[in-house]
């Protein structure tokens, strides 16, 4: 009888095993996909509306509309809302600008409790300092080479 | 935008914005479910591709073509930050690589950093 159960238990935990992760993975694609998808067509309808207004070219638009989505995001990260995203997005909540700013404002409100310098101040960079560092000192690199370049195709 | 401003085009614009910031996303997810990498490391790697691109030249032809859905992703950021550094460095020599980046990131940086200040001061952390 306790053989039997055993058995039992064994053939369903090697049914779980194969099913749950391929279908797990299916539906956190799916989510990624659509939750990205969907923030990037947000961006590009502020963008177009911004670009309406005489003043605003389609660059400076562009800039607009991410820095209201990176402004929405804290708010959002604030408020509590972003929790919700964030847990169903995966990569599709993270990825796009307003991950950036919701993974500063997060941090800088968790350390909150340690007081304005010592930890919202400090530990804002968390999780986007590699992001910052790496973005200048590559993006540097990539200047430079360019310059470099320029510089050989005109002697 | 390429396409032209006829309400087809709009909707052909945003649906292509639709798949191409999807697709991104799922290259992440990807990397997540395959490699048990860190969101954090993801990010990097996503920057870096946008500082690739800008610098052999490939990424504005795509933003020309996808806008949103290749800019809005963090691959866009790493390519503003690899076209400031050029245009600095071809304007101020190769100092300016250092600071051209920066400069046309702060617009993004900045408002982040000023309004996670102000979120911290003003909302407590919700308990998870």
């Amino acid at each position: 009888m306790t053989d039997k159960i055993a058995k039992r238990n064994k053939t369903y935990i090697e049914y779980v095993e194969k099913v749950s992760p391929s279908t797990n993975a299916t539906h956190s694609l799916i989510k990624a996909f659509a939750i990205g998808g969907a923030t990037c067509v947000i961006g590009e309808i502020l963008r177009n509306l911004l670009a309406l207004a005489p003043s605003i070219d389609d660059k400076a638009a562009a800039v607009y509309s991410s820095v209201i989505l990176v402004t929405a995001a804290i708010i959002m990260t604030g408020t509590g809302v972003y929790d919700n995203i964030a847990r169903h997005g995966g990569a599709g909540s993270f990825l796009p600008i307003r991950g950036f700013a919701n993974a500063m404002s997060s941090a800088a409100m968790e350390f909150r409790s340690e007081g304005l310098i010592t930890g919202t101040a400090v530990k804002m960079f968390n999780v986007v300092g590699p992001v910052i560092v790496n973005g200048i000192v590559w993006s540097a690199a990539s200047g430079t080479i360019v310059w470099l370049v320029s510089v050989i195709a005109s002697l | 935008m390429l396409l032209p401003q006829t309400w087809w085009g709009y909707a052909l614009n945003y649906l292509i914005v639709f798949a191409s910031g999807g697709a991104c996303c799922i290259a992440a997810q990807l990397l997540i479910i395959k490699t048990k990498l860190t969101p954090a490391r993801i990010l990097v790697i996503f920057l870096l591709a946008g500082i690739a691109l800008q610098t052999v030249g490939i990424y504005e032809p795509l933003a020309a073509a996808l806008r949103s859905g290749i800019c809005v992703p963090i691959i866009g950021f790493g390519a503003t930050l690899a076209k400031g550094a050029a245009e600095w460095a071809a304007e101020y020599g190769p100092l300016g690589a250092f600071a051209g980046g920066l400069v046309e990131t702060a617009f993004g940086v900045g408002v982040a950093v000023a309004a996670s200040y102000i979120v911290s001061v003003v909302f407590s952390p919700k308990s998870k």
